[in-house]
């Protein structure tokens, strides 16, 4: 080793030892004061995704306007749904967070997890079943909104074909496709759904691919249950109808969209954080529908729509709403022909929660 | 003009040089990148390298996120010494997760000791099976293992993902796509009360120790490297090229199958989608960080873990965007690949043209 | 099923095809070079944002094109400076090329997540995909750099004694990779499904290094490969939208599990993978060594 090479180290370890000393001795954060609360939100994806995360987003930013300065607000985006979860949960709740969103069904038991860490700080967790103390649960009733769009697709489709784009084969989803199938064939016992499983919420190209193929193959109405506008593009330029979701689509599409069903949190996000500011939060499982915003449609597009359908839609709405319309109102069969809802009684939220089969006259099967 | 000439040897003082060579030159852009963006630079290097670490919390997550990137990392030297190229580890660590999860859900309510032993052993033979299928195929059929071992690594993926959805569903779990917990049994014990780092570490720790004597102290750690290094050499030695290669793969499986049942009998607790943040190819990363050896993998695996929970903190504590700690990762991991030159090679200022 | 249906269902196994093509094809001329670059996922998403976000900025599809392949240029040409100059590992430097990429493209085009925009006919670029593939396969056949390339790509030691720049070769070779990668996030991003979103190349970039190698480094065949890939994935949907359910992971599996089929079936011949893979493929090179 040469002298100016020790020399060189000398100085590079002197300089990493001053640097090191800095950041230490001003490794101190100042202490909040105040007594405003600070709510906590974990993302699985990006804020920006015009989907999932970006809907849980707007309903952030609707709290913090609604309730100014009683609360700060933060969020980890691109939280993976595995061991990492925990650590972004507990450092939420390690660094003085009251309350904390997790917005994403395999964030269950990291947030168990941490929650029973912190008995003190308290924890939502969107769409999952397991619930303590300090943990509610929250979800929302998309399938409410299937049953309108159904509706609109049975009176509106022309070749009694309707696509469906399907992401993975989970009862939400399931559900869903039900919901809009009894629905549609309602208003139309002639219609037939073809349905593409993609196995991702998440890729442009492939739902763009999708819809093409069920629009091929004679679909002049396209349903999603993925996240991307990607569908609703691809059936602007096909020249068919489609359904948006999760956010209002109408930008993407102007031609094709006749609606959307958002994923409204806003309401639910401000009463929970209330109840934080107020000190009365309590542990409990929400499942809401369109009579709690929850579920909202989007502006019926009046170019697509007769005003006459677009009524019969708000009725439909109104009655979800005041429960005299149920999405899952018996008799309905399952594939096999067994009835499984009686008629006059509708389908108990456990069924609904694990639903995993087809009803009657959906001509395929359930991937397994 | 500067050219570059090789050492006769390694330098010694490079290889502790470079390293901190690069740290700086990540400091110095890092602070200017932020800076840039509006945030202050000091006070975002000091989240990023600071700030995850200052508490035992902190350390503990760092070695819970590091204890699988070095464990794969040092299955696959036994690889790449060898110019296998296997960068399908993932697959390797899935189907670990998938064999050892397996036992552990189907003795879920078995209360024994003997429950991760077996856990343990049956990852580390998942893992080892799906890699000796790349090792038969290179063997028998002379295919490229860069396509084999990526077009494994999917496949497994989707075994797992076909695993949850279907027949291990938690039959109480509301059909979601995932299995039941294992038992307590079946977990790795937590070494410090209040912290998640696990058994798995001691694991680690070990197999890092074991590979560290078999490449220094075993005749079939030199045969690796020779045949690696000069593979006529080898042949001339009369080395046997199969059996290397499929021991290479067959550890290299089992370190990260191994890795995939620590992880889930770890941290997690149950199988779902999504087990791993790619620990199978961020593994390959801090491998050739850690320059092949397994003291250089501890290290390499420490800084990357670090610059995940520090862009984690950013989020936290800046409001820097997950993708700026992603930037600011890939910067790193420039740094510390471009300055590795230094180890290998002088600079020499030609003053003729050369 | 009529013919229109088969047309369409044709049609949209071209449109989706097309950017592995590009990519692939760029991949392969820079590991014909001797170079390994698993960037590719990270070059395609930054060149689909830059394409996005100068098309929101100009208005002109033009522009968008060209930044697009600048900056397809510049992400290859920094790995290229790592890997040829710094002698840096091309595995490693190639996944940390990725990662950069995921990052800088979301960082870039945060504020341009659901902008809407017109998109572009695909077609010029699925007759361009074609043509691209015709020289490549011409100019490593016919011409003399293409021969050079081979032969750098072959064994970089002789190649330097015969006086070649490898180190010039292989950078050129590794840009061109760059840039076609660009394109074909420029294809996503403004043809095939216009809009920009994170992480949309959804893996794109792997399946086109698989074809590298399924291609056994021959440029015809990368569109064979291409294609068998494509047809796949859309004749399973079309399959779906028949009624026929699978398992929906084992039919994913399939383009795997095909390619490794027939990769075992190619490789088998040893004189036909002696023939067409760079022997030097990952070996860094280095003219004092």
């Amino acid at each position: 080793m040469t002298k100016q090479l020790k020399l060189i180290l000398s100085l590079v370890l002197l300089a990493v030892i001053i640097v090191g000393g800095y950041f230490v001795a001003t490794n101190k954060s100042g202490v909040e004061s105040s007594d405003e609360k600070k709510i906590g939100f974990i993302y699985i994806g990006p804020p920006g995704d015009h989907g999932w995360t970006y809907m849980h987003d707007q309903g952030r930013q609707f709290m913090e306007k609604e309730l100014g300065s009683s609360i700060s607000t933060t969020y980890i985006e691109g939280v993976p749904e595995n061991a990492d979860a925990v650590r972004a949960i507990r450092k939420l709740a390690e660094s003085g967070h009251d309350l904390i969103f997790t917005t994403s069904f395999n964030y269950m038991d990291q947030t168990l997890e941490v929650a029973k860490e912190f008995p003190d700080v308290k924890f939502e967790h969107a769409t999952g079943f397991k619930r303590t103390d300090n943990v509610s649960t929250y979800a929302a009733r998309f399938y409410e909104g299937r049953t309108v769009i159904g509706h609109i697709a049975g009176k509106m489709t022309k070749s009694n074909t309707i696509g469906y784009i399907a992401s993975f084969p989970i009862p939400e989803v399931i559900r869903g496709i039900n919901a809009f199938y009894l629905a549609a064939s309602k208003v139309n016992p002639d219609v037939k759904i073809k349905i593409i499983w993609v196995y991702t919420w998440y890729d442009p190209g492939k739902e763009a691919d999708a819809a093409n193929t069920l629009i091929n193959q004679g679909a002049d109405i396209i349903v999603q249950h993925t996240d991307t506008f990607a569908p609703c593009q691809a059936a602007e330029k096909a020249g068919v109808l489609a359904f948006g979701q999760a956010s209002n689509q109408e930008d993407f599409c102007p031609n094709a969209h006749m609606t959307s069903i958002e994923d409204v949190w806003g309401d639910y996000y401000t009463a929970r954080a209330k109840a934080i500011v107020e000190g009365n939060w309590t542990s409990t499982d929400t499942w809401g529908g369109m009579d709690t915003g929850m579920v909202k449609m989007s502006p019926y597009n009046e170019k697509i729509l007769s005003a006459e359908l677009i009524a019969e839609a708000k009725a439909l709405e109104e009655s979800i709403k005041d429960g005299s319309t149920h999405s899952f109102a018996g008799p309905i069969y399952n594939q096999a022909g067994e009835l499984v809802v009686a008629e006059g009684s509708v389908a108990d939220d456990g069924m609904l929660a694990g639903m995993m089969f087809y009803v009657q006259g959906i001509e395929d099967q359930v991937p397994q | 003009m500067i050219s570059i000439v090789p050492r006769g040897s390694s330098s010694q003082l490079m290889f502790i040089l470079a390293p901190i060579f690069a740290i700086f030159l990540t400091l110095f852009f890092g602070a200017i990148i932020f800076a840039f963006m509006g945030y202050s630079p000091f006070a975002a290097l000091k989240i990023f390298f600071i700030s995850p670490i200052s508490n035992a919390y902190g350390l503990s997550e760092l070695l819970v996120k590091a204890t699988p990137l070095a464990l794969i990392a040092v299955g696959l030297s036994f690889c790449f010494k060898n110019n296998i190229y296997n960068i399908g580890a993932e697959g390797q660590l899935t189907m670990g997760a998938i064999f050892g999860g397996g036992v552990g859900i189907l003795f879920y309510d078995v209360n024994s000791f003997l429950i991760l032993p077996m856990m343990i052993i049956a990852g580390g033979i998942g893992g080892a099976l799906w890699a000796s299928i790349l090792a038969l195929l290179k063997i028998k059929f002379n295919t490229n293992e860069i396509l084999t071992s990526l077009m494994l690594a999917y496949i497994a993926l989707l075994i797992l993902d076909y695993l949850v959805v279907g027949p291990w569903r938690d039959p109480d779990g509301f059909n979601f796509p995932k299995t039941r917990s294992f038992g307590e049994s079946g977990r790795m014990p937590i070494l410090f009360d209040g912290l998640r780092v696990h058994f798995g570490l001691i694991i680690t720790l070990i197999l890092l120790a074991l590979s560290w004597f078999v490449y220094s102290k075993t005749m079939f750690g030199y045969q690796l490297k020779v045949s690696g290094y000069s593979p006529k050499a080898a042949r001339f030695a009369g080395f046997n090229k199969n059996f290397l290669i499929f021991s290479a793969f067959a550890i290299s499986g089992a370190f990260a199958g191994i890795a995939g049942i620590g992880e889930v009998s770890g941290p997690i607790g149950l199988l779902y989608r999504d087990i791993s943040p790619n620990y199978g190819f961020t593994a390959i990363i801090v491998c050739f960080l850690g320059r092949l050896h397994p003291v250089g993998i501890i290290f390499a695996s420490l800084i990357i873990a670090l610059t995940y929970l520090g862009a984690e903190d950013a989020q936290l504590f800046l409001q820097i965007p997950a993708s700026v700690g992603f930037v600011f990762q890939g910067l790193v991991l420039f740094f510390l690949l471009g300055t590795d030159l230094l180890v290998n090679f002088k600079l020499r200022l030609n003053t003729l043209n050369g | 099923m009529d013919s229109a249906m088969i047309i369409g269902i044709i049609n949209i196994i071209i449109i989706g095809t097309t950017p592995l093509i590009f990519a692939a094809i760029g991949e392969l001329v820079a590991e014909k070079s001797g170079v390994l670059n698993l960037g590719l996922e990270g070059m395609m998403l930054v060149g689909a944002v830059s394409a996005f976000v100068t098309l929101v900025i100009t208005g002109s599809y033009f522009m968008a094109l060209i930044v697009s392949l600048i900056s397809g240029l510049l992400m290859s040409g920094f790995f290229a400076f790592l890997v040829l100059y710094l002698i840096a590992n091309q595995v490693a430097s190639g996944l940390a090329l990725t990662i950069f990429g995921i990052g800088i493209s979301s960082m870039i085009g945060k504020n341009y997540i659901g902008t809407p925009i017109e998109g572009l006919s695909p077609y010029f670029f699925v007759i361009m995909s074609f043509v691209i593939v015709i020289l490549v396969g011409y100019f490593f056949k016919k011409t003399k750099t293409g021969l050079i390339i081979k032969a750098v790509g072959e064994s970089h030691n002789s190649a330097h004694s015969l006086g070649f720049n490898v180190i010039k070769i292989r950078f050129l070779s590794i840009l061109f990779g760059g840039a076609m990668s660009a394109l074909a996030g420029f294809y996503i991003s403004i043809c095939y499904a216009p809009m920009w979103q994170e992480g949309m190349i959804a893996g794109r970039g792997w399946i086109a290094l698989a074809l590298v190698v399924f291609a056994t480094w021959n440029p015809e065949r990368v569109l064979l490969g291409a294609y068998i890939f494509g047809g796949v994935a859309i004749i399973q949907m079309n399959l779906q939208a028949f009624g026929v359910k699978f398992p929906g992971q084992f039919f994913n599996m399939m383009p795997y599990l095909v390619t490794i089929i027939v990769l075992v079936i190619i490789s088998g011949n040893k004189l036909r993978i002696k023939l067409s893979a760079p022997a030097c493929l990952t070996i860094p090179f280095n003219k004092n060594q």
